[in-house]
Order: C-alpha cells, then sequence, then structure tokens
C-alpha cells in the first residue's frame, strides 16, 4: 500500500490524465445511449466533475473538490489556472483576428455594463437581506462579480471573514450556474456566433464559467469568449474596492 | 518538428500573462488583468507573420493543437477541483445572490448584441 501510495503521489498529474479521460468516456456513452444526443457528451462530463467536486468536498473536507483527495491530487494540477489559460490561448489558433477586432467594442460595452450590473444587483440583494454598512454591501457585490474579487476586494476593504467566505461562495455559484446554464439557453439568446460570444464573455465575466459554458455549447466560441472574459477580474478588482466603493459609501 | 508549434504557443502564453501581470501592477490591482487575451492575440499575430514567411507547416500547427484540444478536459478537470461544496452549503442568501443577475444577465444578452451591432 505504501509503495502504491507514493507511486501514485510521485505520478500525479499522469493520474489525473487517466481519470478524466474515464470520465469523459462514460459521459460520452451516456450522452449518446441513454440521452440520444440531447446533451453533449462534454456538458455531462462538466457536470459530472462538478457532482464528483461536491463529494470530494465533502469526503477531505477541504476546499477544491476530488482534487483534495491525495490520490487525485493530480486533477487539480490539470485543472489548475496554467492548464485552463495555456489551453486557451491555443483555441485562439482558430480564431480570427479580424472578428476580434470587428467586435471589440461590443466586448468593451458589454464588459463595462457585465461588471456594473452584477455589482449593482449583488448591493441591492444583500442590503435587501439586511446588510446596511459599505464595507459589506461592496464586498458582497465584488463576490457577485467572480470569486476573485470577492476577497481581493474584501480584504482591501477590511471586511468581516465571513462576509469574505460569503463573497467566495457567491462567485463560485456564479461560476457553476453559468456552466450549466450556458448550453441550455444558448440557442434562446443568440449565442451562436463569434460576436455574441465575445459580449456573453465580457457579459459573464467568470473565466471558469465562460470557459466550460462555451465549451459544452460550441468549441469554436471559446476562443472568442475568453478574450473579454480575461479582463473582467482584473476590473473588477480594480473598479470595487475603489470607485464603487466610494460611490457606495456616498450613498450609504 | 511539434516542439516549434508548443514552443511559440508557450512564448505566447509566457509574455502574455506577463504583459497581464505588469497591467495589474501598474493599475494597483492584485490581479492578472487581461493576460490571457494577450496572449491569444500575440499567438494570432505570430501566427500570420508565420504565414507569411512561409514557415507554418503541418508539424507545426499539430503542436498547438493538441492543447487546443485539450481544452475540454481540462475544463473538466477544473470542474472536479472547484469548491463546490461551499457553494451548496452558503445557505439562501449566497443562492439569490449567486442566482439572480446570471439569469439578468442572460435576459440581457439579446438587447446588448442588438444595441451595440446597430451602430
Amino acid at each position: 500500500m505504501e509503495i502504491f501510495k507514493n507511486f501514485i503521489d510521485k505520478n500525479g498529474l499522469i493520474v489525473g490524465f487517466l481519470v478524466v479521460g474515464v470520465i469523459a468516456l462514460l459521459s460520452e456513452l451516456f450522452s449518446r445511449k441513454i440521452l440520444k444526443g440531447y446533451l453533449p457528451g462534454s456538458a455531462i462530463a462538466i457536470l459530472v466533475g462538478l457532482i464528483l467536486a461536491y463529494f470530494g468536498g465533502i469526503i477531505s473536507g477541504g476546499d477544491k473538490g476530488l482534487a483534495d483527495l491525495s490520490t487525485l491530487k493530480g486533477i487539480g494540477t490539470f485543472g489548475g489556472s496554467m492548464f485552463r489559460d495555456f489551453t486557451i490561448v491555443a483555441t485562439a489558433m482558430g480564431a480570427s483576428f479580424a472578428i476580434m477586432k470587428k467586435a471589440g467594442f461590443l466586448g468593451f460595452v458589454s464588459l463595462i455594463y457585465g461588471i456594473l450590473m452584477f455589482f449593482v444587483l449583488g448591493v441591492v440583494l444583500a442590503w435587501i437581506w439586511g446588510y446596511r454598512d459599505a464595507v459589506s454591501l461592496c464586498t458582497i457585490g465584488a463576490g457577485s462579480c467572480t470569486y476573485i474579487v470577492g476577497p481581493v476586494t474584501g480584504a482591501a476593504l477590511g471586511a468581516s471573514s465571513d462576509v469574505i467566505a460569503l463573497s467566495i461562495a457567491i462567485g463560485v455559484l456564479k461560476a457553476i450556474l453559468v456552466t450549466i446554464l450556458t448550453p441550455l439557453l444558448a440557442k434562446r439568446v443568440g449565442l451562436n456566433n463569434p460576436a455574441a460570444a465575445m459580449a456573453f464573455g465580457g457579459l459573464m465575466g467568470t473565466n471558469s464559467g465562460v470557459s466550460a459554458g462555451l465549451a459544452a455549447t460550441d468549441p469554436a466560441l471559446v476562443p472568442y469568449g475568453a478574450v473579454t472574459a480575461t479582463f473582467y477580474t482584473g476590473l473588477g478588482c480594480l473598479l470595487c474596492p475603489s470607485l464603487f466603493y466610494l460611490v457606495l459609501g456616498w450613498i450609504f | 518538428m511539434i516542439i516549434y508549434g508548443v514552443a511559440i504557443l508557450a512564448f505566447s502564453y509566457l509574455t502574455g500573462q506577463l504583459c497581464g501581470e505588469y497591467l495589474g501592477e501598474f493599475l494597483g490591482v492584485k490581479a492578472n488583468v487581461g493576460g490571457v487575451g494577450f496572449a491569444m492575440i500575440i499567438l494570432l499575430l505570430c501566427k500570420e507573420w508565420l504565414q507569411k514567411k512561409g514557415w507554418l507547416d503541418v508539424e507545426f500547427e499539430k503542436g498547438v493543437d493538441f492543447w487546443n484540444k485539450m481544452y475540454i478536459p481540462v475544463i473538466i478537470a477544473m470542474s472536479a477541483s472547484q469548491n463546490v461544496k461551499v457553494a451548496v452549503s452558503s445557505g439562501f442568501l449566497a443562492v439569490i445572490v449567486g442566482a439572480i443577475p446570471v439569469i439578468a444577465a442572460f435576459a440581457s444578452l439579446p438587447y446588448l448584441i442588438k444595441l451595440t451591432t446597430k451602430h
């Protein structure tokens, strides 16, 4: 057992390749045989990943889903931000620079609109819930942007740790919802061309949600969504603890 | 050689991410601003330049294409390492603040597209 454990420890990333391959295969079979292609295999695999992450979190008590089980730690490396960003950049190979330039304005508008809308709605809902101090309101509003903007803003403003934890939970929930809802709603909201994907990326902003949601919808749209979403977290971290907080302090 | 493609991808990734880090630092933000976007644009420019020079061959493209196709597996692994537990167990307020803006955003996407494509 000791030898086996050390062996797995040494080869974590490779174990990750194998496990993800098995998840993908089983999901593809499930999609074809049982759902008759109603949902694509990749969408099911992503959903299975989320469900496994839930049980992984329950069993290990950690915060990285399956990756907290020591034998499956490689999944965390494989699905970490380095591989995620590296493969997203590789998807650009199939994208057109001309289209990106043409839809740049739409992407920019949706970026600003997206950050503002999520922040304002987050603040309003927190206010209705009973929060009245500008620091907590701002942290919760920032959390509804992404799960990085929330804690960065909270830490900058000195929010209490339970409000920061709440802002992370809100951001994670947003990423999961965007992941699940995108393939289901894509047709209805006109998300079927590169320009729309750029607007979508800027509007939703959550990198993991946008990239997973578009992957399950149409992989050809991924680079267009990613090129705007990549600015969202940075801009959110810039605006929330500064300008937005000043405005909030002025209102409350 | 396949490694040339991988190396160009690595070059674009590193240069773009570094730009994002410095832009974040410049703006006084504790986050990477647009790193992936810069990297993608650098990769596209590299590709166009290589095409013009006639240096873009099948092997080269295979090196990038492999990582392109690894994208969905990476996303599956990413989903499997999300903190789903905290999202599920953190109470009603988190659910409301997480869900309502997302639904509003989906609803406003068609109008956003219409509005900006008019101009």
